[in-house]
This record gives C-alpha cells, sequence and structure tokens, in this order.
C-alpha cells in the first residue's frame, strides 16, 4: 500500500507492505535512522518519535496507521546549520547521554513531555520518562538535563 | 520483529467497520494498537485484515449527555487524563488512566480498545466495572447496550460479538470520592494488584490482575453495605477469589496485597 | 576554574563531551544504520528447548519464501570452521570445554542455541522464513538448578561425565585459616545467591560481514567492544588469515560486558559472506537478546568469616558455584576469579581460603557482566561484615573501621597474593558516612520503629575495593588467561600541527575521545580541538586490546601520556639541533620549548612538526616525522575504593522497598574528566540497584526464559530510581603515570550489597537476618511473615 506522511516538514511518499511498522518505514524507506529499535515490546522508548507532537512508540504503530499525519524525528530537531535544540543541548551541557543508543527516543519523549507539561520537578520528569529505559546513565543526568531544557525551551518545539 | 502478512484497511464510519467485520472471517478492529500490535509481532495473533477505525470522525469525546458522562470509544487515554469534565464529574479515570503504561502508550491507548481487550490486568477496564458504566456498541441490527457487570465475560473476551464495534463508554456523574491504588515493580508495568473503589454512597470496588477478567471486590462491597468496618471489609478482600501467579506475584500474595490495598483505598475515601 | 584549568591544563575539568551532539542529531551511525548495498539479512532458527537432542531440519518450506537465498545447518557448514568458537581462559589444566560452534549440531544445550541459519535478501523474508523451518526435536531432561547441576544428578555432556568444568582454588596457608577458626570467638557463615543477570545493553548485537570485490578480504563491522581480540578470534576460527580480516566497531550502544566475546552469529555472517561472496548482516531481537548474548552472575556463595571478640576478622573462607551455562564463551571461566582475590574485600584479614567450581547447565552461557566477580565477592564480604556487627552488636560502620588495612600499609601484601597498590579507607568511609548524615538517619529509623511505623527506615554500608586495570601481561599468563592485558597508542603530530591519536582501546559509551583528546592535549600543549582521536577499526589502529575490566584509561590513557611525552622528546632533540642548544637547556611550556634563561629563542610544537615533516634540518640519524607509539605493558593492577549507602524506606504490609536515597564516596585516583567519572558511577550504581532490587534472568521448570523482554525483565527506568549523591576522595596510584585507577565498574560493585544492608538494617529488629536478590516485593514481605512466624 502506499503511506504518505509529513516527516521532519517534509512530505514523504512510499510503497510498503501493509504490516511495515513506523519505525522501519523511517529507517529503511526513509533512511532516517537516528531512530533506534531496543526492545520490540514498547517497553523501552528507543523508537519514540513525535506524531502530531506527541510522542510515540513506532516500533508498536504502523506506517499505515500514520499515513496523512506529521511525523518529527530525532534528525529534525537541530536547526539547517546543525544548531543543536535547545534540549539536545542541554543533553550534552548534563553529560546526560553516554552510548546514545537511547538518547533520540529519550530526547523525543522528553520534548513532548516538557511540551505536555510547563512546570515539571524531578518527580515528574522521572515519571514521565517511565517509558524511556537507558542503561549507562542511571537517568541522574537525564533529569538534570530535561529540568534545565524546560526553563529555556518555554513552549516552543 | 514484524507481524506477519495483513491486509490493513481503513474505514470513515462505524457501519463501514461493521460491514466488513460481518463479511470477513478474520479480520479484527485495529484502535489505538498497543494491545494487538504487540500480540501480532510475536505472531500470537495473525489475522488477515486489520480494520483501522482511528479516522472515523467524532468517536474522540467526553460530553455530558443525558445525566451522564459520554466517552467515544476513540478517546485515548492521554484526553482522559486531562479532562477538565472528567476531573470534576468522573476524577477516578484521569487518575487511573495517568497510570496505563506511559505517556506514549497513552497517545496512542484508547478506552474502546482498552475496553474491548478486556485484559483482567488492564486498570481502565477495572475502573470502569467499579463505575457500573454502560458499553454501547454497533452491529448490524443496529445499537445496543451493555452493563459492565455482563460485559467482561472471560480471558481477554468480552460481550462484544466479532462484528460488533465498540462506540461509546458511558458513565454515571457522582462518583466523585475515589481511590485508586496499584502496586507495581516499574511505574510502566502493569499492576501486580490495583484496586479502584468509588463512592457515591455505595461503595463500588474494581480489581486490576486479580483474576482472569476485571472484577469486583463483591465481598467487600458486601461487608460495606451491611456496615462492617473498613478493616474489617478488607479482611474480605480476597474472599471467593483465586488471583493468578506470575514472576511478579504469587496468588497468595496476590491475595494478600488486596486486603492491604483495599483497606488504604477505603482509608482514602472521603 | 578549576585547579588544572588555573595551570592552563585541561585535564580535570569537566569538559564536555565531543562524541554528543552527532548522536544527539541521529547522526551517529551504530551497526544497524550501517548502508550496506547488496547485503543479504540472516535470521537464525533457535531451539526453544533448553536441552534437546536435533532429530531432523526441513527447510523446503522456508526455501520457498521468495528472496530466501538459504538455509544452512551445522552439518551444511561444518567445512566453515578452523576450529570451534573460543574460550580464551583455560583456568585449569584439566578444565572441561565442550565443543562449541556456531550452530548447534545433534544438541541443543540452552532454548535460544541457534540450529540454522535463514538467509535472504530482506529482514522481512528472512524471519518469514525461519518461521516456516520446522525442526524436529527429542526432549531431554534440562539441567537447570547450579547447586543440582553440581550434584551430576543428571549429566548434559555424556562424554565429560559431570557437570562440573573445573575446581579452581586459592589457598596460600590452609593451616592458618584452619588455626584460625578453630580459635576463632566468632564464626560467621553465610548463603548467599547472585542470580543471573541479562545485561541488556540498549542497543541489540548487530553484525555485518562485507567480503571485498574479489572475495578474499572481509570487513567485519560489529557492535563489538573487543575489534583487536576479535579480529584474532575470527581468523582462527574462521580460518582466514588475520591480514585480509578487519574488524569496525561502529558506534556501539552500550555494552557492559556482554559485547567481550565471540559471538556465533559473528562466525554465521562471516562464514556465510565467504560462502555467498554477499555481504551478510544480522541484528539480534530484544528477544533473541536475553537468550543468546551472555548473561552475568549466576552464583552461589557460602562464605565463612573467622573473627575476634572485638569484630576483627581473621580469617575468610569462600567457596562458590559459579553458573557456567551451556558452553564457555570468551572468557566465562575466568569472571569468578576475577574475584577470587577480594573476598577479604578492602580488610587486614590474614588469612585466606578461596574454591570456585564451574558448573555447566542448560542455560544462556554466562561471561563478563559490568564488575565481573568483583560484585559477588564484594557483596559477600560486605554481606558478611554487616552479619558479624549484627552477631556482635557492633555499628555497621564500626566494624569496618576496625578492619580495614590500614594507610600506612600500602602498598599492601593481601593474604590472597596481590600488591594493593594505594588506599586510604578510613577517610572515605567518615565522608561518606558525613553525607549520608548517618547518626541523625539512624535516630530517624529509632524514631519511626518507636512509633510503630508501617514504613521502616534502612541505612546500608557498603565499602569495596576492586582490581581493575587489567592488567599486567605476566600475572595474567600465571592465570592461564589467553591474552596479555597491554594496550597500545600512537601520537601523531601532523604537519599542519594537528595530532592524530590512535588508541587501542574500543570505547562504547564511555567518551574515550574527548578524555584521550585532554590527556594528549596536556602533555603537548595544544588545545583538545586540535586532536583527533581514532579507534575501534583495526585498519587504523592495528594493535589493541579493547576496553573491559575498567582498563582503559590507566592502560591505555597510561599508554597515551608516555607516547605523548616519547613524541615531545623527539621534538626536543629537534628544538635543541634548531636552536643550537643542549636538549637539557630547553624548557617544554605551553606547547613550545624555550631556552633556559631566554625564553624569548623559542620553538612552538606546530614549527617543530612542519620541520620533522620537511626533514631539511634534522639532527644525524633522527628519523623524520613526529610520531611516536607507546606499547605499555602495566606493572600491576589498580584498585580504586569507596564507600556506598543506601538508604531505603520499607513497606512492611506490601512488601515494598523504596529507595531514598543513594550516597556514593568513590576514589579512583586522580580524574581527567570528573563529569565523565560521575557519569560511570551514576551508571554503575543503577545497575547494581536494579540487581539488588528489579533483575533477575527467570527460567521456568522446563528451562524457558520467562523474562525474555524488557517488558518482563525489569530494567529500572528513572521513575524508579532517585538522584544520586556523590563526593569523592583522591588516592593516586602510584604504578601508572596517570595517578589513575579505574571507574568503570565501581557502581555496579559497591551498591548492590549497600541496598540488601538496607533492607536487612531496616528489619533486622523484627529478626531478619538475609534478604535474597532482587529484593522483590512479594520476597521481602514473606522474609517478614516468616520473622513475624518465629
Amino acid at each position: 500500500m502506499r503511506v504518505e506522511m509529513k516527516v521532519n516538514g517534509v512530505t514523504r511518499s512510499a510503497e510498503v507492505e501493509d504490516r511495515t511498522l513506523l519505525v522501519h518505514f523511517i529507517r529503511d524507506v526513509l533512511g532516517l535512522t537516528g531512530t533506534n529499535v531496543g526492545c520490540d515490546t514498547s517497553s523501552c522508548g528507543a523508537c519514540t518519535v513525535l506524531v502530531n507532537g506527541e510522542s510515540v512508540k513506532s516500533c508498536t504503530v504502523l506506517a499505515a496507521q500514520v499515513s496523512g499525519e506529521e511525523v518529527t524525528t530525532i534528525e529534525g530537531l537541530a536547526e539547517p546549520d546543525g544548531t543543536l535544540h535547545p534540549l539536545q543541548r542541554a543533553f550534552q551541557d548534563n553529560h546526560a547521554l553516554q552510548c546514545g543508543y537511547c538518547t533520540p527516543g529519550m530526547v523525543m519523549a522528553s520534548l513532548s513531555l516538557i511540551n505536555e507539561h510547563p512546570n515539571l520537578d524531578e518527580k515528574a520528569v522521572r515519571e514521565g520518562l517511565e517509558g524511556n529505559l537507558c542503561r549507562c546513565t542511571g537517568y541522574h543526568n537525564i533529569v538534570k538535563a530535561v529540568l534545565a531544557a524546560q526553563g529555556e525551551m518555554g513552549a516552543k518545539l | 520483529m514484524f507481524p506477519s502478512k495483513f491486509e490493513y484497511r481503513r474505514v470513515a464510519s462505524v457501519d463501514e467497520a461493521v460491514s466488513i467485520l460481518s463479511q470477513e472471517e478474520d479480520a479484527k478492529i485495529l484502535a489505538g494498537g498497543h494491545s494487538l500490535i504487540p500480540l501480532m509481532k510475536l505472531r500470537l495473533a495473525s489475522p488477515e485484515l486489520l480494520v483501522d477505525i482511528t479516522k472515523i470522525e467524532n468517536m474522540s469525546y467526553i460530553r455530558e449527555d443525558d445525566g451522564e458522562i459520554a466517552i467515544g470509544a476513540l478517546t485515548r487515554h492521554h484526553a482522559l487524563e486531562t479532562s477538565e469534565l472528567l476531573a470534576r464529574e468522573v476524577p477516578v479515570l484521569p487518575a487511573v488512566a495517568a497510570t496505563v503504561g506511559d505517556p506514549a502508550v497513552r497517545h496512542c491507548g484508547t478506552l474502546g480498545g482498552t475496553a474491548s481487550h478486556g485484559d483482567g490486568a488492564s486498570d481502565l477496564p477495572a475502573a470502569l466495572l467499579a463505575l457500573d458504566a454502560t458499553f454501547v456498541a454497533k452491529g448490524p441490527k443496529g445499537e445496543r447496550r451493555i452493563a459492565a457487570k455482563d460485559f467482561f465475560t472471560g480471558f481477554l473476551e468480552t460481550a462484544l460479538a466479532p462484528f460488533e464495534v465498540l462506540t461509546e463508554i458511558r458513565v454515571p456523574k457522582g462518583y466523585r470520592s475515589y481511590s485508586f491504588q496499584k502496586f507495581n515493580r516499574r511505574a510502566q508495568d502493569w499492576a501486580i494488584v490495583g484496586v479502584v473503589a468509588v463512592r457515591n454512597g455505595t461503595t463500588n470496588i474494581g480489581y486490576v490482575n486479580m483474576g482472569v477478567t476485571p472484577l469486583r471486590a463483591t465481598a467487600v462491597e458486601q461487608q460495606l453495605a451491611s456496615g462492617a468496618s473498613d478493616d474489617d471489609a478488607a479482611a474480605a478482600a480476597a474472599a471467593g477469589l483465586t488471583p493468578p501467579s506470575d514472576i511478579n506475584g504469587s496468588s497468595e500474595y496476590r491475595a494478600h496485597l488486596a486486603g492491604v490495598l483495599v483497606r488504604r483505598a477505603l482509608s482514602e475515601l472521603g | 576554574m578549576s585547579a588544572a584549568e588555573a595551570k592552563g591544563g585541561v585535564v580535570g575539568t569537566r569538559k564536555l563531551r565531543r562524541e554528543d551532539p552527532e548522536l544527539l542529531v541521529g547522526q551517529a551511525k551504530f551497526g544497524d544504520d550501517l548502508a550496506i548495498p547488496g547485503a543479504l539479512y540472516m535470521v537464525l532458527v533457535r531451539s526453544p528447548f533448553a536441552h534437546a537432542k536435533i532429530q531432523s531440519i526441513e527447510s523446503e518450506a522456508a526455501l520457498g519464501v521468495p528472496g530466501v537465498v538459504g538455509v544452512y545447518t551445522a552439518a551444511d557448514l561444518a567445512g566453515e570452521w578452523a576450529g570451534p568458537m573460543p574460550c580464551a581462559w583455560p583456568v585449569t589444566p584439566d578444565m572441561k570445554n565442550p565443543p562449541h560452534y556456531p550452530l548447534a549440531a545433534e544438541f541443543a544445550r540452552y532454548a535460544g542455541d541457534g540450529v540454522a541459519a535463514v538467509v535472504a535478501t530482506s529482514k522481512m523474508a528472512a524471519v518469514d522464513a525461519a518461521a516456516l523451518v520446522s525442526v524436529e526435536y527429542e526432549e531431554l531432561t534440562p539441567v537447570l538448578d547450579l547447586e543440582e547441576a553440581a550434584s551430576d544428578a543428571t549429566v548434559i555432556y555424556q562424554d565429560f561425565g559431570t557437570n562440573t568444568s573445573f575446581v579452581w582454588t586459592l589457598e596460600p596457608d590452609p593451616d592458618g585459616v584452619r588455626q584460625a577458626f578453630d580459635q576463632a570467638a566468632v564464626v560467621v557463615t553465610e548463603h548467599y545467591v547472585h542470580p543471573r543477570l541479562i545485561p541488556a545493553a540498549m542497543e541489540p548485537r548487530t553484525i555485518a560481514a562485507v567480503p571485498s570485490p574479489m572475495g578474499d578480504e572481509y570487513t567485519v563491522y560489529s557492535s563489538t567492544q573487543i575489534p583487536h581480540i576479535l579480529r584474532v578470534m575470527l581468523a582462527l576460527t574462521a580460518g582466514i588469515s588475520e591480514t585480509k580480516l578487519r574488524v569496525v566497531a561502529p558506534s556501539v550502544g552500550g555494552a557492559f560486558g556482554s559485547k567481550l566475546d565471540v559471538y556465533a552469529e559473528e562466525l554465521l555472517c562471516l562464514a556465510l559472506a565467504r560462502k555467498l561472496r554477499q555481504p551478510v548482516r544480522f541484528t539480534e531481537e530484544r528477544g533473541e537478546s536475553t537468550m543468546a548474548t551472555v548473561h552475568g552472575r549466576g552464583q552461589v556463595q557460602q562464605i565463612e568469616l573467622a573473627a575476634d571478640q572485638n569484630g576483627k576478622v581473621l580469617a575468610v573462607r569462600a567457596n562458590i558455584l559459579a553458573d557456567m551455562g551451556a558452553y564457555l564463551q570468551l572468557v566465562t571461566p575466568g569472571v569468578p576469579l576475577l574475584g577470587a582475590f577480594l573476598y577479604h574485600g578492602l580488610y587486614d584479614i590474614p588469612h585466606y581460603s578461596f574454591t570456585c567450581t564451574g558448573v555447566f547447565t542448560n542455560k544462556t552461557p554466562t561471561d563478563a557482566y559490568r564488575g565481573a566477580g568483583r560484585p559477588e565477592a564484594t557483596f559477600a564480604i560486605e554481606r558478611g561484615m554487616d552479619t558479624l556487627a549484627d552477631k556482635l552488636g557492633i555499628d555497621p560502620a564500626e566494624i569496618r573501621r576496625r578492619n580495614f588495612i590500614a594507610a600506612d600499609k600500602f602498598p599492601y601484601s593481601s593474604a590472597a597474593g596481590l600488591s594493593f597498590d594505594s588506599g586510604n579507607y578510613g577517610p572515605n568511609l567518615e565522608k561518606a558516612l558525613e553525607l549520608a548524615g548517618y547518626s541523625s538517619l539512624r535516630e530517624k529509623q529509632a524514631q519511626r520503629i518507636a512509633a510503630g511505623d508501617n514504613h521502616l527506615l534502612g541505612v546500608g554500608i557498603s565499602c569495596y575495593v576492586e582490581m581493575c586495570g587489567l592488567a599486567p601481561s605476566r600475572v595474567l599468563g600465571a592465570l592461564s588467561y589467553g591474552a596479555g592485558g597491554w594496550e597500545a597508542a600512537t601520537v601523531r603530530v601532523l604537519p599542519t600541527a594537528k595530532v592524530q591519536v590512535v588508541t587501542g582501546t574500543a570505547p562504547h559509551g564511555q567518551g574515550h575521545e574527548t578524555s584521550w583528546s585532554m590527556i594528549v592535549a596536556d602533555r603537548l600543549g595544544v588545545p583538545p580541538e586540535d586532536i583527533e582521536v581514532l579507534h575501534s577499526d583495526t585498519a587504523i589502529s592495528p594493535l589493541g586490546m579493547d576496553s573491559y575490566g575498567s582498563r582503559s584509561l590507566s592502560v591505555g590513557g597510561s599508554a597515551l601520556f608516555l607516547a605523548a611525552d616519547k613524541v615531545v622528546e623527539k621534538a626536543r632533540k629537534i628544538a635543541a639541533h634548531q636552536l643550537e642548544v643542549a636538549e637539557e637547556d630547553l624548557d617544554f611550556v605551553g606547547g613550545s620549548f624555550k631556552v633556559k634563561g631566554s625564553p624569548e629563542r623559542e620553538m612552538p610544537l606546530a614549527g617543530i612538526a612542519f620541520e620533522a615533516f620537511t626533514a631539511h634540518n634534522l639532527p644525524d640519524g633522527l628519523e623524520p616525522n613526529l610520531e611516536a607509539s607507546v606499547t605499555w605493558d602495566p606493572p600491576n593492577f589498580t584498585f580504586p575504593f569507596g564507600t556506598h549507602i543506601a538508604v531505603v524506606d520499607v513497606d512492611q504490609e506490601t512488601g515494598d522497598v523504596d529507595l531514598l536515597r543513594y550516597i556514593a564516596v568513590d576514589d579512583c585516583g586522580n580524574q581527567i574528566n570528573p563529569m565523565i567519572v560521575e557519569g560511570q558511577i551514576h551508571g554503575g550504581i543503577a545497575q547494581g540497584v536494579a540487581q539488588a532490587l528489579f533483575e533477575e534472568a527467570v527460567y521456568d521448570t522446563s528451562g524457558t526464559l520467562v523474562t525474555a523482554s524488557l517488558a518482563d525483565y525489569l530494567v529500572p527506568s528513572a521513575a524508579e530510581l532517585p538522584s544520586f549523591e556523590l563526593a569523592n576522595t583522591v588516592t593516586p596510584s602510584p604504578t601508572n603515570p596517570l595517578g589513575v585507577k579505574g571507574i568503570g565498574e565501581a557502581g555496579a560493585i559497591g551498591s548492590a550489597p549497600a541496598v540488601i544492608n538496607a533492607i536487612v538494617d531496616a528489619l533486622s529488629h523484627l529478626g531478619v537476618t538475609d534478604c535474597p536478590m532482587p529484593a522483590t516485593p512479594e520476597r521481602v514481605w514473606k522474609l517478614l511473615q516468616q520473622a513475624k512466624a518465629h
């Protein structure tokens, strides 16, 4: 079947098998490999992207379901000149990543969280990231980064 | 991981969905997909046709209707969580919705989907059972209403016929006093045991993961109705039940937890 | 401004990581991200049974799936192997090591053992076809329980006649140990179980073997932490000349020991690429990863302490059963031995006895997992010390003070035969106690008990010392390890004064590019931004012993430090020659050689690099170019230490344990980048806490792994953990030029006993004396039920 969606502001369209998962469409068809697969059971959140501005685990959604919608992946956050999004910068400033495999999903989940909740405290960040697993950082610096970023970001995506 | 092959069809109306479901042998409704797609990836389910109803218009709403709150079957958990109307009239639903899975799951999962899946380990069905909700289903012969007590019929089974689509869930107003006790090891996990208690004069209690279907704590409710103290009523929490055993808790432990959580819930109710 | 910056250097500063931007924008390339034109996809058919005889494999239906290239069994590939899969650590001469090939031929020995490889032009086709391969098995009795396995009630490998692979003993003075136990005022005998853990790096393993156009050279991309060792092993096992093999580790998404191995899939991709003359790639799914990537831990321990009335420990005797799983992987048998010397912890215990029995079971092979042997040892001694303290009515902090190796005893010769490089344990403990507010915690604890509060407070102390920085090659030789412990480094100043650093370490999240550039920047007096760090590609960095065992900084960093100094010494010769002064009359300051007494006469390194490149005017006999290589073999291990304190809340009614606070005061010697050091500690703590509270590989009675997904294997999220309170002490190591120790595993070593000690501490007034791992709510509740019944 043909699916068509706006990915990072650009309309992308392709013929895929009906069973194609959104994450495979993004990675294998569009070649946007920043979004990672970590678990297959929607437990780890490595594949988190935004659909219409909200976090979604792209391993548990069919590409077909999202046809016609707007998708933002990690590749869509930084400025075209490479300037990092404030949230990405906060991750670097706070050493919130080590191996970096969970990072794209963690950043996208954090972005959705900040956009939905204006005044996050530590507990709200921790609970808001309950669905994103990281094996390197113990989350300490991720939580710091998200708290640091929200002040800077306001409601900006 | 991929599901095995299937055909995907998006429908624009409930009637269209009902008509396809009535004609096709091995078709399944796809709503949020967060129960069905994992099963399909594990190839524990392999329907030949998926009928995506999520683009049907006007099936995602929360509104007052005829003295009740009517919730469209496609209303996502996130919408329940953030609904001011629910917060005012049925506050237990936002509280329960806010603990389902994680935020990304709640952006996809729908109330109708989770209700139709009928999982005894799932939080919202137990809440709907406690609230004496009414389920509105549409089939080839028209619409019918099913009371919550008749809705959850067995392990991942509901009163819905294969060709029926759940369109709306109706919950009564007035249950402003509530407590939700969810006990799990990780925030994103299913409850080992969950207790949903609501009070509007009488006290209704729903159980999560105390059996193969969502359950009411009938013995506790009866005790309370006959004037027993909270502690005495809670002592009957597991009476007549055989809770499941799995790696997160034995049946015995679940029975014990139910007692603790029911007592805590009762003490929290206004 | 830090002290280091005040001196003008970057070492010691919290420099942000240069690795981060490409990871943050999704441009880093992990193995599965690589675009490999024409690649075929491999999917394995795995045994669902823990122990079974393979009767037949029927692949006709699979071959009918469009896109399928072939289905291969062990028999089909028998001619591909020059030898079995390697175990590089034969710990005893008579160690039993079953033949282990990439696909099981006659018997499947664990659930997840590969029995056939399906190759297709797309992953979807390969997955669909694999589901159609029909294998007939005759189920055999699986050997699952470790102690039952040791009893040989059922034997897995009939040829051996036993499930015991080896018995390894370290008992320098048996008479001394015996006498100490005979004369002891108090003896503590404890049993502990370390469940198997699933390392669960977030990136599943991924491999691609790419033949050269003419087909006899191969590049293997693997999510490995050991590209150099892997190349040697692939060459030996697949029978390919090492010169025809290049191994590249692209961005690697965490490893924690689990990618310190040579895996069947690596060999299969390589052999199939050779056979089919096309690239072959493989990426495991999480459900495979949990079964077919090595597990960690898996020990049953008995530890005995003999002490006098004052709590001074006189002897320790440890007897360990270690679960090998079904096969010996690369260093499986050696893992418990990395803890063998540390069962006395950081205490001055004169008599020592250790025995380890390695036992086969029908489960996933075990191997290194963060800490590898040291967490097990630390857990045993730290739980043992608390038990001893409880028995004698001594505060847990005080019993540790009484037994610490005194600061003036370093270098300390341990009863187990090691020489501890440096240590100052007392102040480290006191700092942690102060940070925790220890006495006030004790007051709160007592108040809760007095008030009859359902929620109890527990405080757990764990002091650890570990041996890392693997390692002196001679010592490894004495332990029968099949490789050395050196590390190689090259520092190359290019004509434009930009610097290339080549390291044999293989980072997978540790930030080596940042830290290594900092070390060299300070030595050469150039900005770190001018330094490029090259690694993880055997074509670029041909020599190396890779990254594991908290070795990269103390060994690899030291090699780099010395190579940079060698460059400076060569540059000094050129500067002296051209400035016409003696070498000793030059000071090297801020990247420039200045003549003593007349600093206006100077020659910067940049100029020297160009002179070395043109070679127009070099001293007689000096080779052109400004480059130096060092291969450094450390004289000793390093011995980092620290104190971890966990504060827990226990809900008596439900058994739920909530980690309220976590305090860690670590001493890893000098720190290159404290930000990265702290990150390593955070991650280690989370893994140790996870071991104590959440994680366990659970098998059912048929040997099926029940916790095969991340929905069932409970890697904790941010919601389950607190922020950590960190501080440090600094006791430099005298055995390497950087004065550094190691910090990659420390957090995972110190944390599990701190948490379990805290739980037992919370419940001890109720008669609870121990708590199994992981301390699930049900287990804790049952402990309380049992205690109350007594």
